[in-house]
């Protein structure tokens, strides 16, 4: 466990919970990440404004740190273009599916204590998981 | 104010999401690599997002409406059912295979690095092949029931 930072963690799930509840509390709508952006893709949603401006804010908030000294490093990726493909497509169709990722699932809908976001989460744990082992350790890649 | 709530809370949620590291996929699939040097953080972020969001939901389920709109949105299904179990175990391997969920993917655009923009047009051309296939599927339910009312 040489990579655990529970501090860095403790902050950063406070600042995603309070972000959840001020959402709620404002809006009405749920921060479920997969349903903001979701809605943006469809055409017949109308009610596009304030999807647009937290999706601006999650894409602001690094480039804000970065002026600030904090700057994000590129997320390190597979080198294959398919895994990367695959693995997008799988997300998209899974949560659409699904109704909802870690956010609206993990965080929102567990702390409304809906039982489907309790077993989604359980699910795609489980599933992720898994394929880690898999890949990792099977496959050794 | 309709704006700029929702543009806050999108920033809280990414500052969220890069001080605690979840943004870095590496750190990710570290939590979920059980069976090599395992990284409890997730761990630790997922219960200190929920020690705020179950006393805050509860809060806000108090009252009757929310400070800016007519309603409350919440999702209206109960039941746990076959979409939802295979649809998260879809996104759970395409999670596993590269350690990205939607909010961390949208997040890193602003790294403008190729393979997020390769991995977010993905996402969301899944997205709308999953309405299309949703959508085909509901036709082809209400001409069967046209058709078994027609021969009725």
């Amino acid at each position: 466990m040489a990579n655990f930072t529970p501090v860095s963690a403790a902050i950063g799930g406070v600042l995603i919970g309070l972000s959840a509840v001020l959402l709620m509390l404002s809006t009405g709508r749920i921060a479920g990440i997969s349903g903001i952006f979701s809605g943006l893709l469809n055409l017949r949603d109308e009610d596009k404004g304030w999807r647009i401006a937290f999706i601006a804010g999650l894409i602001l908030a690094p480039v804000i740190a970065g002026l600030v000294g904090y700057g994000m490093s590129p997320p390190k990726l597979p080198a294959s273009w398919g895994v990367i493909v695959v693995a997008g497509l799988l997300v998209g169709f899974g949560t659409r599916l699904g109704g909802g990722c870690t956010s609206g699932h993990g965080i929102c809908g567990i702390a409304r204590l809906s039982p489907r976001s309790i077993a989604a989460t359980v699910v795609f744990m489980a599933t992720a998981i898994i394929t880690v082992a898999i890949s990792r350790h099977v496959l050794g890649g | 104010m309709a704006i700029i709530v929702p543009l806050l809370c999108g920033l809280i949620f990414g500052a969220g999401l890069l001080i605690s590291g979840m943004v870095q996929p590496t750190k990710v699939l570290g939590f979920l690599d059980i069976f090599g040097a395992w990284d409890p953080s997730l761990a630790v972020v997922m219960a200190a997002a929920l020690a705020v969001s179950v006393p805050g939901f509860r809060l806000a389920g108090g009252r009757e409406r929310p400070w800016l709109a007519g309603q409350f949105f919440l999702p209206g299904k109960s039941g746990i059912d076959l979409p939802l179990v295979a649809g998260a175990a879809l996104f759970g391997v395409g999670w596993g295979l590269v350690g990205l969920c939607p909010g961390p993917a949208l997040e890193s655009l602003a790294t403008l690095s190729p393979g997020i923009i390769v991995f977010v047009v993905a996402m969301a051309a899944g997205m709308i092949a999953h309405d299309i296939w949703q959508q085909s599927r509901l036709a082809a339910q209400r001409e069967r029931l046209l058709a078994s009312a027609a021969d009725g």
